[in-house]
């Protein structure tokens, strides 16, 4: 019962954890390329989530600029991703990545 | 009772996560993944809260809420035709998929619930961090905070570049 009442790391990691399997279930299962994405986002997450959770509890500055980076790289990665995504729709008429199988028109 | 509403509300965020997380991954619908990935965010943000990052968690808000998101429906809805009734996405090994996920999850938390658990630092952070991020980011992160600036400046001008409408294309088809 302790346990379960005093918030501590293993909590954290426990949903990072989670967040992850869930994430990299969905880029290696799914089809579509926008929910591809969102596995990535999801995985990125529980990174952040790792870095802060360290961050806290050991009483150090490096984790929450370096989350801050991760929040601004996946920003950049989202726009050129879609980006992507956006030119294969038009080149194929879909977003189904395992129809994606030659790389001219 | 104090004592205990800090943790209700904390065992609230993360059920709200990982739920919304789930649905995100396992629902067939692309749309219905998209909204749900707005109440993961929320939630993600709200543990951030807990974990003293409070500007972290508005950024996350800001950034993702307001635009990764955004940037995320509007792909689905460029690249879905309004009229189609369906959006729906298939999978492909699924199997395998499974396996990864149930070892992942089940691996990764035996290892931390029996390695004799984490010693928790001296100094751990408390209160708001919003003053240290100030200096940190103007003394010992200079170079990252503006290498950062000049890639996002870059990869949204590529963005642009990439996801623009084609005229002379257009004319040739």
């Amino acid at each position: 019962m302790e346990q379960f009442l005093s918030i501590g790391v293993n909590h954290f990691l426990t949903i990072s954890v989670l967040l992850f399997s869930l994430g990299m279930f969905a880029v290696m299962t799914r089809k579509n390329a926008i929910v591809i994405l969102m596995g990535v986002e999801l995985i990125l997450n529980a990174a952040n989530i790792n870095f802060l959770t360290f961050s806290k509890y050991n009483g150090g500055m490096e984790g929450v600029m370096f989350s801050l980076f991760v929040i601004v790289l996946a920003a950049a990665e989202a726009a050129v991703a879609l980006a992507i995504v956006i030119n294969i729709f038009k080149t194929f008429k879909t977003v189904d990545v395992s129809s994606v199988d030659t790389m001219k028109e | 009772m104090n004592q205990l509403t800090i943790p209700i509300i904390f065992y609230i965020f993360a059920a709200v996560t990982v739920l919304s997380a789930a649905f995100v991954v396992f629902s067939k619908n692309v749309i219905y993944s998209a909204f749900s990935l707005l109440f993961t965010f929320f939630g993600v943000a709200a543990l951030y809260v807990f974990l003293s990052a409070d500007f972290i968690a508005v950024t996350q808000v800001v950034v993702y809420v307001g635009g990764i998101l955004v940037l995320l429906l509007f792909g689905v809805m460029f690249t879905n035709t309004i009229m189609q009734t369906e959006l729906k996405a298939d999978v492909l090994n699924l199997l395998p998929g499974v396996l990864l996920l149930v070892l992942l999850i089940a691996g990764m938390l035996f290892s931390f619930y029996t390695a004799g658990g984490w010693m928790p630092g001296m100094d751990q952070l408390h209160g708001s961090v919003v003053e240290s991020i100030g200096l940190e980011t103007m003394s010992r992160y200079m170079l990252p905070f503006e290498m950062v600036s000049i890639v996002l400046l870059v990869a949204l001008i590529g963005a642009a570049y990439l996801a623009r409408y084609d005229k002379a294309h257009k004319k040739e088809n």
